[in-house]
């Protein structure tokens, strides 16, 4: 996030897409709805008619993969009719007379099919958002894991720019990040280009300063993503896989493959708390501690780092997992000499400059927001308020690219994937609590009541949906929630596990799979 | 600033605060049942009263706004008798069965029935006895202890925005039928009295009552404040610990949940201490799991590291790090796989 979410409370526009909030972040949609009845307007684009859409001001019910065509559009009408900050743009941005050019055949008549909305929802989107002073865009896995996801967020970037809500409180760009610490595993370096802090592997000067610091040579040479790297079991690049606390085998698209690719792998570890879909295919599997075991830091979705304390002994003879890395890299031959995780902040922190100032001592009462410079550095609350990283802010022109997949004869629906309230993820720690099992324990396809009728369905049903990767066999949920030619399940539940479904089509850039758009058939069993 | 007296002292406090927010500020807490800081300040319980110099009515500090040289009493007998009406008038309402209540020692009520030396009085039965609303998997209400004091209504209402909760005429808590309950379960934490209390307390540890009170009594419960593990808001919360078991959990008043949580991170700790957790490491052989130790473990992955080290070298390596996992693990993980390894090949799930 740019901003924190504190400042929502106050800001006079929430335009929320591709995030289902109050199921997802709940307590940032709290934050939403209190927003909302201090008087803040809220603009909400999802093809689910989520929670937020039903006290939105506007709701746009958007077609799977066609973000940037809307925000686009949006731009077009803004522009079109003045409305932009231009002493913003002039002040702060580059790139504004090509992203001016770029936008004319974006009208919201013409987008409007591409989007399934009507062009005039279009336009009085646009100008609530422009008319906002403080206006907070905030965004989830719905903008990116498609195969133009950075250039949605790059969409977004431009839009917020635009109107000059970059750098100023209570307005912003903000990802919500889905897992506790998917902001820290970045910061923290567990990126194939990037060594801790976002210093580039190729970068000399910065590797040398980890050279120096860990006394071994470092290789400059990016290495593979997480698909690239699951798959390379099978291609035989990979002959050593080391997993933590992750799991592919429900995670990742088109299982079927992760499987035979993870089989592949000569020598498998796996870490993990449970013995989890992927731990079964371990040749070696760890037991690690929870989080109630250990003392740490998380970094939470408004770049804050927050302490985790030892709340119990860890289970049975698990250990945290700082522990194992330490003791197996003594026993490798290279020496660590951590006795508590405050040793390795301070190395993080000699290391990394937006965590300089941090020590555990500060983090006490409250945790603070990266960039923090110095001992003395109060965090940073707000990014970008005097000037972006680069200088000037630049517009970078994108374009609407179609999904990898679309409706056709033989797979004629749409079916987009995402969580809900009340599991987690693949289930791995919800899963255990009866009491949430009790609230949602079996899969489900959410299918809109006319189509549900038309395909000679009814609710409840037993259905096989198939795609071109697989089929699984689940139930149908009649709603009015989603268009009739959409679909939506959720990712959580290994009785019909959606990524046998789902897509390997990643966008070219961040190598995220396009899970959200997937090509379907539904037939009853 | 205005300058004001509070028990012949003298501060220098924010203009427009409330009595009760000046009182705060200078680190005296006045009781209140039905006063919460995230909330609109409501005059309904009077337990707040203080005395003002010059005033003939009592006034209550929640909603009654500072002026410039106010003199305030917080502790004369005149504001002690009134609390006690106030707690006595309570009582009425509620049954003080403080020894059979499994939540003894953390309700407002018996705190403060005990420092103004109030007991039950002799007319309890007032009330008829109203049945548990049991129908939620995570909660039970008793409306037998409600005290009417709206908090758990407006928090629903107010801050988590679902309005699930309402008061009846009779005067206690009730679920309305039509607004689906989201059970984050902050209506738990903001009553005083907990009429609203975890169901796994009745559940799993009634049996255990003799234990748990022996426990209790040698201060055995612990709280320790930590970091919610489940979705990137980072919600800070107190585990609540007892036996070595996580057995509830409680949010926090700071940035950044500034004391909300939702169903998961309430009611989602089960997992920590669930019998399926590993507890020792796994070799596979022959197809099959056996149990091993860390040594043999550690063995096996080292040679296995040699062996694939020198026939491939170290882009025969990969690791796949959690985002579930701490800062500090994460990067002693990827300066594993970089300095030992000798590889690039790190990723993390960010993307799923």
């Amino acid at each position: 996030m740019t901003n924190s979410i504190g400042e929502i409370l106050d800001t006079d526009l929430m335009f929320v897409i591709g995030s289902n909030t109050t199921e997802n972040h709940p307590v940032i949609g709290n934050f939403m709805r209190q927003a909302k009845k201090r008087g803040a307007k809220l603009i909400v684009a999802d093809p689910r008619k989520i929670d937020l859409a039903k006290i939105a001001d506007i709701y746009l019910q958007i077609k799977p993969g066609s973000n940037i065509a809307l925000i686009n559009a949006m731009m077009h009408e803004i522009i079109k009719n003045d409305w932009h900050d231009k002493e913003y743009i002039a002040k702060r941005t580059e790139g504004f007379e090509k992203l001016v050019e770029h936008l004319q055949d974006f009208t919201p008549e013409k987008v409007a099919e591409v989007c399934g909305i009507k062009a005039k929802d279009i336009k009085k989107a646009a100008q609530m958002y422009a008319a906002a002073d403080k206006a907070g865009i905030f965004y989830a896995m719905g903008i990116t894991q498609h195969l133009s996801g950075v250039h949605a967020t790059m969409a977004l970037s431009n839009l917020a720019m635009l109107c000059g809500n970059i750098g100023k409180a209570s307005a912003g760009i903000n990802p919500l990040r889905g897992q506790n610490n998917v902001q820290g595993a970045s910061d923290m370096g567990c990126l194939p280009g990037d060594l801790p802090g976002y210093q580039k592997v190729y970068h000399e000067e910065k590797r040398r300063k980890f050279e120096e610091a860990w006394g071994v040579k470092l290789p400059a040479k990016a290495g593979l993503t997480l698909s690239e790297i699951i798959h390379g079991g099978e291609n035989g690049k990979i002959k050593f896989l080391y997993i933590t606390g992750e799991n592919p085998m429900m995670t990742d698209p088109d299982l079927k493959n992760v499987k035979k690719a993870l089989s592949s792998i000569e020598f498998l570890v796996v870490q993990d708390i449970f013995l989890t879909e992927t731990a079964v295919l371990a040749d070696v599997v760890l037991p690690a501690s929870s989080f109630a075991e250990k003392d740490g830091t998380f970094t939470n979705t408004e770049r804050r780092i927050q302490r985790v304390r030892k709340a119990i002994e860890p289970i049975g003879d698990s250990k945290p997992d700082w522990v194992i890395y330490t003791e197996l890299m003594n026993l490798m031959g290279y020496p660590q000499n951590y006795q508590h995780p405050a040793d390795i902040m301070a190395e993080i922190a000699a290391l990394v400059p937006e965590y300089a100032g941090i020590t555990y001592e500060r983090l006490e009462e409250v945790g603070i927001q990266w960039p923090c410079l110095d001992q003395d550095h109060p965090g940073t609350p707000i990014l970008h308020q005097d000037k972006f990283d680069r200088g000037k802010g630049l517009f970078v022109t994108v374009d609407n690219i179609s999904s990898a997949e679309l409706a056709d004869y033989d797979y004629p629906f749409i079916m987009t994937t995402g969580r809900n309230l009340y599991q987690y993820h693949a289930m791995s720690m919800t899963g255990k609590v009866d009491e949430l099992n009790k609230k949602s324990s079996e899969s489900y396809i959410e299918i809109n009541a006319a189509t549900v009728d038309r395909l000679g369905l009814k609710d409840g049903d037993q259905v096989k949906v198939s795609s071109r990767r697989g089929s699984v066999t689940t139930t149908v949920k009649a709603t009015d929630k989603i268009a009739e030619e959409v679909m939506f399940m959720p990712m959580h539940f290994a009785d019909a596990k959606v990524n046998y479904l789902t897509n390997t089509a990643v966008d070219k850039l961040a190598k995220i799979p396009e899970l959200k758009v997937a090509a379907v058939r539904v037939e009853k069993v | 600033m205005a300058k004001i007296t509070i028990d012949n002292r003298d501060y220098e406090v924010q203009d427009n605060l409330t009595i009760f927010e000046a009182c705060r500020q200078v680190g005296i807490i006045l009781p209140a049942l039905m006063y919460d800081d995230r909330l609109e300040p409501v005059a309904s319980c009077d337990l707040s009263v203080v005395e003002l110099e010059g005033a003939k009515e009592l006034v209550n500090a929640c909603t009654h706004v500072i002026s410039d040289g106010m003199k305030i009493k917080t502790q004369t007998e005149r504001v002690k008798e009134a609390r006690k009406k106030v707690l006595t008038s309570l009582l009425s309402e509620h049954p003080l069965e403080c020894e059979h209540c499994s939540t003894a020692t953390q309700c407002k009520l018996q705190i403060y029935c005990q420092e103004y030396e109030v007991t039950q009085p002799t007319q309890t039965a007032k009330r008829k006895k109203f049945p548990l609303d049991e129908r939620n998997p995570f909660y039970i209400i008793n409306p037998n202890k409600c005290i009417a004091c709206n908090l758990c209504v407006r928090v629903c209402e107010e801050l988590q925005g679902v309005g699930a909760l309402k008061l009846t005429e009779e005067g206690y808590v009730q679920r309305k039928i039509t607004v689906e309950c989201e059970s984050c379960g902050n209506c738990i934490d903001i009553c005083p009295v907990r009429a609203i209390i975890p169901r796994k307390f009745e559940e799993e540890f009634v049996q255990e009552l003799a234990v748990r009170d022996k426990a209790r009594e040698e201060k055995k419960t612990r709280f320790v404040k930590t970091t919610c593990s489940y979705c990137g808001v980072g919600c800070q919360l107190e585990l609540v610990i007892e036996q070595e078991k996580v057995i509830d959990v409680k949010p926090v008043k700071v940035p950044p949940n500034n004391g909300l949580l939702c169903v998961k991170g309430k009611f989602g700790h089960k997992y920590i201490n669930h019998k399926d957790r590993l507890t020792k490491p796994l070799i596979k052989k022959n197809g099959k799991f056996v149990e091993a130790t860390w040594d043999e473990a550690y063995s096996l992955i080292i040679e296995k590291y040699r062996q694939i080290k020198n026939k491939y070298g170290s882009n025969a390596f990969a690791g796949l790090s959690s985002a579930r996992c701490t800062n500090e693990e994460n990067y002693l993980f990827q300066k594993l796989i970089r300095m030992v390894f000798g590889t690039n090949n790190i990723d993390h799930c960010a993307r799923l």
